[in-house]
């Protein structure tokens, strides 16, 4: 099962709400879910990555030593956790920052222009629910329907601009995936 | 399920806190808990509640004191180095009988340490970490579901026995977020009243003596005994555990908290590889289940006790079965957190050992 997942990139990109947003969907699914961050100090523009687990089985550990999926947003990410996928597992990274190919043989990939769709829609900073959206739809680990609804909880408050390109960088993300 | 929200375990403990009716929160920041003060800095004040961010942890400490002297719903919580600097007013609220409830989300020691996940302050929780002859009452809750019910029963337990009581999480479990249910506290009908013992309105109440100075002949062996007596009882009616997979088991982890959590994914791993192991939880640090393990070491050789420290909680397991098994280590340290296959692989090398061998992973 494709349910250990890490995300990763660099600070200021929305990794951690990514990872919220996969557990808050998971929940939502009436799943089991944990989320896990690195925490300390962190800055914009240093490295930054959680781990989620979504499953229909009690969660034991919330721990993830070999993730099933990892969603790559910048290059340092990819050279650190390429290795680290379970064999047949998922890499989706973010070819808009990433200019090499992933050199594993025993994955699979799908190569996700995160900031670029992001830009169509109007908003680069919604880079990382384009990734969300590819990923949903390609393992269906929770439904694009309950992320766009996960972001009413987990970002609420927020202006409905905001929320409106995020939905829309989900759903080309799901579009570009399907 | 629908009626769950996602929270993180900080924020589970101070929303816990805040619906037991914690009357006085007193903090001082340190990662990795500061999510917990940062919670009850909005959720104190939202209640119309006592909040204070301390110039220090030792003041905090002694506003504690203050607070649960004349009858308050008190709480305090740090990590590691802040709980070491709270240990003097700790003793001195278990010596004068002050109810107190108290968080450790435990990080690398020893000194400042470092911030990653940690078991290591096991003996500073459960070996009363000040001085003097005196217990606190440990729960080491495994989920962020149990941080939350565990902070109503802490309370609960402090108000009972006049005592401090404490959870000792680490910093997975207060950083990590799950699921939870928010369910409603209930406060025990027969919890006993403060009245006899808080201090009140001078103008209207009798003066009443509260110290842990006693030094007069023989006085503080009498008050010690006085505890003693509270601390039997505690052993007797308060121990609380888990146990998993026992029944056919040929060897035993014994693990808590986040360690808990990685061994039972690797005890099921060792299942499925035919292994008969089994788990057992201790969910009170102090009072540590005692005679429990005592009987499972009648039928069981090998106990392996996985921890995130480097050999802390071995030593009550071994204190708890008397020599009857051989007692294993699985220790990680200083943001080292087990493996679930690692735990497998020791499994299966002490399975294959004989004689009086004890393995260890480091």
């Amino acid at each position: 099962m494709n349910n250990k997942i890490r995300c990763a990139g660099f600070g200021g990109q929305g990794i951690v709400l990514m990872g919220k947003l996969l557990a808050q969907a998971g929940m939502m699914e009436d799943k089991h879910t944990t989320f896990f961050p690195q925490y300390g100090a962190a800055m914009r523009g240093g490295t930054a990555n959680c781990n989620v687990i979504v499953s229909d089985d009690d969660v034991a550990s919330p721990m993830v030593e070999t993730p099933d999926v990892i969603l790559i947003m910048n290059g340092p990410s990819l050279d650190k956790f390429e290795p680290v996928v379970k064999s047949g597992g998922w890499i989706f990274y973010n070819t808009s920052l990433i200019d090499r190919e992933v050199e594993r043989d025993d994955v699979q990939v799908v190569k996700v222009p995160a900031n670029e769709i992001a830009d169509e829609v109007g908003s680069t900073r919604s880079a990382n629910m384009v990734m969300l959206g590819a990923v949903a739809e390609k393992l269906g680990v929770v439904k694009v329907d309950t992320l766009i609804k996960a972001l009413d909880v987990t970002l609420h408050g927020k202006g409905e601009k905001l929320m409106n390109l995020n939905r829309e960088a989900m759903k080309r993300g799901a579009a570009l995936a399907a | 399920m629908s009626d769950r929200v996602l929270m993180k375990g900080n924020e589970a403990i101070g929303e816990a806190a805040v619906q037991a009716g914690c009357q006085c929160y007193f903090g001082y920041p340190i990662t990795p808990q500061n999510e917990l003060t940062a919670y009850m800095s909005k959720r104190m004040i939202e209640e119309g509640r006592v909040f204070i961010q301390s110039e220090s942890e030792i003041a905090a400490i002694n506003m504690c004191f203050g607070a649960a002297a004349v009858g308050m719903r008190t709480m305090t919580s740090s990590s590691g180095p802040g709980i070491s600097l709270k240990q003097e007013g700790i003793s001195y609220m278990a010596g004068a009988e002050l109810p107190m409830f108290f968080v450790n989300v435990m990080r690398g020691g020893p000194g400042l340490g470092n911030i990653a996940p940690s078991q290591a302050d096991y003996f500073q929780c459960t070996r009363g970490g000040g001085h003097g002859d005196y217990r606190t009452v440990v729960y080491a809750p495994s989920d962020v579901q149990e941080l939350y019910d565990y902070t109503f029963l802490g309370f609960d337990t402090a108000d009972r026995y006049r005592i401090p009581t404490m959870i000792a999480a680490d910093g997975i479990l207060g950083q990590m977020m799950e699921p939870l249910v928010l369910t409603e506290y209930k406060q025990p009908t027969d919890l006993p009243s403060k009245q006899p013992w808080q201090l009140g309105d001078p103008s209207t109440q009798e003066p009443i003596w509260m110290t842990s100075v006693h030094l007069g002949e023989g006085k503080l062996e009498a008050h010690n005994l006085k505890l003693q007596k509270k601390h039997d009882l505690i052993e007797a009616n308060e121990v609380r555990y888990e146990e998993t997979m026992l029944d056919d088991a040929e060897i035993v982890i014994v693990a808590y908290g986040t360690s808990a959590r990685v061994a039972k994914a690797a005890m099921l791993k060792a299942r499925e590889a035919g292994i008969k192991v089994g788990m057992f939880r201790p969910i009170t640090l102090w009072p540590f289940p005692n005679p429990q393990l005592n009987a499972l070491a009648d039928r069981i050789d090998n106990f392996l006790t996985v921890e995130m420290s480097l050999g802390q909680m071995i030593e009550d397991v071994r204190l708890a079965t008397c020599g009857k098994a051989r007692i294993h280590l699985h220790g990680r340290t200083a943001g080292g957190v087990p493996v679930e296959d690692d735990i497998v692989d020791q499994l299966k090398k002490i399975l294959a050992s004989k004689g009086d061998e004890i393995i260890r992973n480091f």
